[in-house]
Formats: structure tokens, C-alpha cells, sequence
């Protein structure tokens, strides 16, 4: 016990040193052997910072950077549940996925779902933002009301939504034949699958998003606007030349969290299947998302090694999706000064 | 890190222990309905020193999910848990896992009580017995005899038998159906494969747990049938289980259905009161009578009190109490003291057309020869690969695609 914390300690001294500037004589070696008293003072100042903030990485490392290590190690095994003998298969599982057809059908799937999510919505926010930022009547009614979505059960949703796009007996091709359009299989056709999940995401984040570029929007100064309306500027050049740019660092966070939740779809698909339960994602998997095929390969297929391949997967994708986001948002909402 | 570590340890163990009041706790995991719910005060009232907490899931996949995991957990279980037939291979397959019940068990349970079929499924090669029969599926065919008069079908029950001897007349018959009427044969491809597929000897494994998907000559031919019948407009192509399968037996989308005992609840309850008295029951099942579905009572090694909870088991699964479950909720009982019980016999719905729908089950029951043999993933390859395949078809594959997805899913499943 007293050995490791000996060993920590010194440890960490060449950062302390590093930091306290070079000059310095080394404090460690004093003249004459410090008392206990002045030991436990020294202590205090040098690790009590550290364990103040402990209580956070202590948390974070059990609950998240332990299980995100632990899934790469599973994925290295041919890893059955409830299996007390895992075998190692090294990158095996990953070569396995990369060859695997239904892995590719759900990217597709997800990045199509996806940008049809994502881009209408942050459109659509912008927008819906710059109307709320007009002056409304009864501006508190409106926010809540553009906020309701985003309150309702996530499974209502998808339950509402599924009866909504039913083939047979559903509204929305009960209004197609209506006004003389062909009926249309929700679940059968690929694309109209898709733009119907992206439909429940939609209607349940374009709120959300507005709200959070409402807040940005007010927050950039009246005088800037001014100066421009003086300098003969009009509506839509106003919008597009100061209103978006300063968006700027709002919209790049809007994107980046969108991007993470939007290529984590699971619940949307999952509610949207005519057969409840089943996670192939339809009957051809024409709307199997990544995280979808990740749940099926570990509850139903029980291949806990696999599931963990496709996580990781996942996961350095949405790291790579959301820095070529950062990158484009960056460069759309540019402030122009290298104009 | 102690202190999470604390933390965690508090999470784990709160029912160790004798509890407060002195008394035996039990648990009981159930999934659906088992009817249970007016049984248990009745057992807590003759066994003072007994309480009893159920656990119900929803549906049967996620309370068997939980199921394994916590068998690979080792510990979390309840002490009497409920397995569907589907999963049964699964649990055998870990059998060291559950007590014998043989063993511990009241002495007088013997397998006798049950129909020899379902006692015999969950029985292991050495003789262990690990579950307690609960509810069979015998199948019968429910059909709209409305439907059929206004389609110009005999209604006559003799008659109707002929029609559905075998799946040839029934799809010829259905033929007929759909070319004098605007509404469909029958609701979902995979409901018919099922009956059709459950009527084979072996499922899609051999006894030896070989997949024989492929090279089962009898599978493809029953999915040739069924897929024949979809290209002609026989399926109202409506997803079972579904929301709009739920409304299709409103709307009267179709006008037969297979139909396992179990089924009488949602027939009537998808249908509604508009429908009543137009729903009739046949013991002609084309191709034979078979089951589908029902469950055991089973007590995993993890239990504290694996005695006191057979104990249970065995009182629930007693004919008295079956019937009364079947009453409360419909679970049809597998016990021979319960099928030959007047109690049960006279029983009589009058939703359907059909006088005495308890004796066409209890009758169909007693004609099945065997529980099939269903290897590993045999629950899954059905719900997960087949049926999905089928609503391809359905959805407009072509029959030999769909054909070649369901062997490919099967085969990933299987490996």
C-alpha cells in the first residue's frame, strides 16, 4: 500500500517540476528531513487538487472509459454469452465485418437516414430560429410549442409513426390515394423507409435544434445589425452575412451532437418495423442500422465479440463523421475574413 | 476508488439473506400471461410461511434474453423461471444449470401427469427432468363463415373438413376464395409456414443439431406452397403482431387464420364485438394436428430455496390450477387430468360460431404424436430469418430470392 503510493508519487514529479518552471532547486531533497506535520502539508497542497477532481474521472473511468476499452478487448475474441472460454481471434472479427454484406446494407442504411435527418432539420431549425427571433406575440408559447415534440415518449413516437406509415391501413397513403397518388409500401421500399424514419427524427429534434440556435441568434449584438441596415444591407444579406457566421460556433455543436445521435439510430427503426420485436430492421433489411445489426449480433446472435467489432467500428466512424462536419461547418459559417 | 467500488458492492446483494419477516421468499419470472395472478394469494394463503413475487415481461423474447444472460451472469435469476418451447433447446443445453426436478420435486409429480409429448421435451438424454409442463398450442383453423358464404364456400362443418384435408385443397380452395372475393385467404405467409413447418418430424435441425434447411426436401416444398399461394393473392400480406395485423382482423382483411389454442384471445380481441358470432373453429388442420407453442416451469441451480420453489411449480402446473389459469387467461393446459376434466370440456366461448372450443383443443391436444424436435437456434431461425423472408415475398421477392435470403440467414444464424 505505502510502497504504490510512494511510487505515484514520484511519479508524478517530473510533471510537478515541469510545471513549477526550471530555476527551481528540487524541493524533494531539503536540507534537513521535514516532520510529519510538514509532510502531510506538502501533500495536501501537491495531490488534494487532484482529489477534488477525482470523483469525476473515477466515474468516467467505470462507467465510461473502462467499458469502451473492455468492448475492444471483447472484440478480439469470438466471445459467446454466457461463454466462460472465449477464443482469441485477433482482428479477425474486423476482417469478418468488413466483408460482411448486411454490415455495408446498414451503413448505407445509417448514413442515409442520416443526412436525410440531419440536413432538412438544421435547415429548417435556422430558419424556424429566425422566425421565433422576429417579434411574435407571445414569443414564451411559441419556444414551447416548437419544444413539445422533443418532450413526447420516444416510443410513443414511433408507435404514432408506424400507424402513421402503414401500408395497408395507414393515414398518409390513405391521403396519397386520396388526392390520386399511387400507394406506397413504407416498409418494403428501401428509400421510403428511410425518408420515414427520417420523418420521427425530424419531428422530434428540428425544436430542439431551433431552440439552441434561438439562444445563439439573441445573443449577437443589435449594433452589428444596425450598422449594416445603415450601410444599406437587406434581409437575406443580413441573415447570411452576420447572422450565420456568428452562428458559427453554435451551429458547429449542433452538428457535431447531431452527428452523434444521428448515426446511433436505433430506437426510430426499431419502433418503425411492422413486426414488433424483430431487429432485421424490415424484411430485407432495408432499414437495418449499424447500431441496429450491433444489437442483433449480441441479444439475438449472442456473438458478444462481434457486436463489440461493430461498436468500435461505429465509433471511430462517428469520430471521423464529426470531424469532416466540424471541418465544413467551419468552412460555411465562415466569419470571412480570409475573403 | 473504494468508494464507487462500495458503491457497486451495495448494487448486487440485497436479497441474500433471511428476509425480515421470517417467511421463505420466492420469486417466479413469468413472460405473456400465465394466469397466475389470483393463484399465488391462493398458495400464500395454505403456506403461511410462503411469499410469493412475480415478475412479468411483456413478450417472450426479451424475458428469455434476460434469461441467458443472467444464466451466463450466474447469479440474478428468479427461483421459478418460465421457458417457452422455442428456447427449451437452449436451456437443455445448459442443463447443469437447473435443478432436476425429478430430484427435488414433490415425489408424487411424475411425468405421467402431463401428455407424454410435452413431458418428454423437457426431459434431457440422461434423464433429468428440468421443467414442469405448463400450456400446450394444440392447433385448430379459425375461419369467417360469413366470408365464406358470401365467396360462395360451403359453411357446412363436414364440408369445410373436406376443404382443408390437406395444404393442396386448402390453397386450391383458397383459389376459389380470392377470385369471388375482395378479401384475402389467410393474413401472413409465415403464420401458415409455421403450422405447416411445426408439422414436420424435425425443424429446421436434425436430431444430431445439423441444419437441414437445404437439404430437408419437406421444408422447401411447404415453402413452395405457401409462396404459391402469396403470388396468386391469398395473403392479406399483414405482419403479424403487428398494428395493422391487428386491425386486418377488424377490417376482415382475410378469412381463415391458424389457429393454436392461444390465438382464440387476440382473434377476439383484434376482431371486436362488431364480429362476433362470425368466427368459426375447425379440428381440420390441413396436413395434421400439431402444436405450436407453450411453456415449462423450470428451477435454476441459482435459487436459494430450489425445494420450496419445485414445491410450486408443481402446485401451479397441477391440473386444478391449469384450468383455472385457462380461465383467467387462456394458457391451455398440457396435464391429461386437465384435458379429460368436465370442468374444462364444458367450457364454451360464445364469440366464435363454434360451440365448445375447450373439446376441439382438448381433442386436437390428444392427436399430436410428438414434440418436434427443435435444435439450437430453431425459435430463432423462425421469428427472425423466416418470417422476414416470407414478408419479402409478400413485400413482391420473387419466391426463389426469398428462398435463398432465408437460407442465407439461417445458415449465419446456425454457424
Amino acid at each position: 500500500m505505502s510502497e504504490a503510493t510512494l511510487d505515484v508519487g514520484e511519479r508524478s514529479e517530473p510533471a510537478h517540476r515541469a510545471s513549477a518552471g526550471s530555476g527551481e532547486p528540487d524541493r524533494r531533497q531539503p536540507r534537513s528531513r521535514p516532520t510529519f506535520r510538514q509532510r502531510l502539508s506538502q501533500w495536501d497542497v501537491k495531490y488534494s487538487p487532484y482529489l477534488y477532481i477525482a470523483p469525476f474521472f473515477i466515474l468516467f473511468g467505470v462507467v465510461g472509459l473502462f467499458p469502451l476499452l473492455y468492448t475492444a478487448y471483447v472484440s478480439l475474441y469470438d466471445w459467446e454469452l454466457a461463454d466462460d472460454t472465449p477464443t482469441f481471434l485477433g482482428l479477425e472479427n474486423y476482417v469478418t465485418l468488413f466483408g460482411d454484406a448486411q454490415f455495408w446494407n446498414a451503413l448505407v442504411n445509417t448514413v442515409s437516414i442520416f443526412v436525410l435527418s440531419s440536413v432538412p432539420q438544421l435547415v429548417i431549425a435556422v430558419f424556424l430560429a429566425a422566425l421565433l427571433n422576429t417579434k411574435l406575440r407571445a414569443p414564451t408559447g411559441w419556444r414551447v410549442a416548437v419544444l413539445l415534440p422533443y418532450v413526447v415518449s420516444l416510443v410513443a413516437v414511433g408507435l404514432i409513426f408506424s400507424n402513421l406509415f402503414g401500408s395497408n391501413f395507414g393515414l398518409i397513403n390513405s391521403l396519397f390515394e386520396m388526392v390520386g397518388l399511387d400507394r406506397i409500401d413504407w416498409q418494403a421500399n428501401r428509400f421510403a423507409s428511410h425518408i420515414a424514419i427520417a420523418t420521427m427524427v425530424n419531428w422530434r429534434w428540428t425544436g430542439y435544434n431551433a431552440l439552441i440556435v434561438l439562444a445563439a441568434m439573441q445573443a449577437i449584438p443589435k449594433d452589428i445589425y444596425e450598422a449594416a441596415l445603415v450601410d444599406g444591407a437587406k434581409a437575406v444579406r443580413r441573415f447570411f452575412s452576420i447572422t450565420l457566421p456568428l452562428l458559427r460556433p453554435t451551429l458547429i455543436f449542433v452538428v457535431v451532437t447531431s452527428t452523434i445521435g444521428g448515426l446511433q439510430i436505433f430506437t426510430e427503426p426499431k419502433l418503425f418495423d411492422a413486426r414488433p420485436g424483430l431487429n432485421t430492421g424490415g424484411s430485407s433489411g432495408q432499414f437495418q442500422t449499424i447500431t441496429l445489426y450491433m444489437y442483433q449480433s449480441a441479444f439475438e446472435n449472442l456473438d458478444f465479440g462481434y457486436a463489440s467489432a461493430i461498436a468500435w467500428v461505429l465509433f471511430v466512424l462517428i469520430l471521423a463523421i464529426a470531424m469532416i462536419n466540424f471541418v465544413i461547418t467551419r468552412r460555411l459559417a465562415s466569419t470571412g475574413e480570409d475573403r | 476508488m473504494l468508494v464507487t467500488g462500495g458503491a457497486l458492492a451495495a448494487c448486487g446483494g440485497s436479497d441474500d439473506g433471511p428476509a425480515a419477516d421470517g417467511k421463505i421468499h420466492l420469486t417466479i419470472a413469468t413472460f405473456n400471461e400465465f394466469g397466475y395472478e389470483n393463484l399465488i394469494p391462493e398458495y400464500e394463503a395454505s403456506h403461511p410461511n410462503i411469499k410469493i413475487e412475480q415478475t412479468k415481461t411483456g413478450q417472450s423474447a426479451p424475458h428469455h434474453q434476460n434469461l441467458l444472460t443472467k444464466l451466463g451472469a450466474g447469479s440474478g435469476l428468479a427461483d421459478i423461471e418460465a421457458i417457452e418451447e422455442g428456447f427449451l433447446s437452449q436451456v437443455l443445453d445448459k442443463s447443469g444449470q437447473f435443478n432436476d426436478l425429478k430430484e427435488i420435486g414433490p415425489a408424487d409429480v411424475k411425468p405421467e401427469r402431463w401428455l407424454k409429448w410435452k413431458a418428454d421435451a423437457a426431459t434431457t438424454k440422461d434423464g433429468k427432468v428440468i421443467g414442469y409442463g405448463t400450456d400446450i398450442g394444440p392447433v385448430a383453423m379459425c375461419y369467417r363463415k360469413d366470408l365464406f358464404e358470401a365467396a360462395g364456400l360451403p359453411t357446412d362443418p363436414e364440408q369445410v373438413k373436406a376443404m382443408f384435408a390437406t395444404w393442396d385443397s386448402y390453397f386450391e380452395a383458397g383459389k376459389r376464395f380470392v377470385d369471388n372475393s375482395e378479401v384475402a385467404w389467410f393474413d401472413s405467409a409465415s403464420q401458415v409456414f409455421n403450422v405447416m413447418q411445426n408439422q414436420l418430424p424435425t425443424g429446421y435441425y436434425d436430431t444430431s443439431n445439423n441444419l437441414v434447411i437445404e437439404t430437408n426436401a419437406a421444408i422447401k416444398a411447404n415453402w413452395d406452397k405457401v409462396t404459391r399461394a402469396v403470388t396468386e393473392g391469398q395473403s392479406a400480406k399483414l405482419v403479424a403482431w403487428g398494428p395493422e395485423w391487428n386491425t386486418g382482423f377488424k377490417t376482415s382483411a382475410f378469412a381463415t387464420k391458424t389457429c393454436p389454442s392461444w390465438m382464440m384471445g387476440p382473434v377476439e380481441g383484434n376482431s371486436g364485438p362488431e364480429n362476433a358470432g362470425k368466427w368459426a373453429i375447425t379440428d381440420a388442420v390441413p396436413g395434421g394436428p400439431t402444436n405450436w407453442g407453450g411453456s415449462y416451469l423450470t428451477v435454476p441451480k441459482q435459487s436459494k430455496h430450489p425445494k420450496e420453489a419445485a414445491e410450486l411449480a408443481a402446485w401451479l402446473t397441477a391440473p386444478e390450477q391449469q384450468i383455472k389459469a385457462f380461465k383467467a387467461k387462456g394458457p391451455f393446459p398440457s396435464q391429461l387430468g386437465a384435458l379429460d376434466s368436465p370442468d374444462l370440456l364444458s367450457l364454451a366461448n360464445d364469440y366464435f360460431v363454434t360451440p365448445n372450443t375447450a373439446q376441439v383443443f382438448a381433442s386436437q391436444a390428444k392427436k399430436v404424436e410428438r414434440a418436434q424436435f427443435k435444435g439450437e437456434q430453431d425459435g430463432n431461425i423462425q421469428d427472425n430469418v423466416i418470417a422476414p423472408a416470407l414478408q419479402a415475398v409478400e413485400q413482391g421477392t420473387a419466391p426463389d430470392d426469398g428462398w435463398k435470403q432465408a437460407v442465407e440467414g439461417a445458415k449465419k444464424l446456425a454457424k
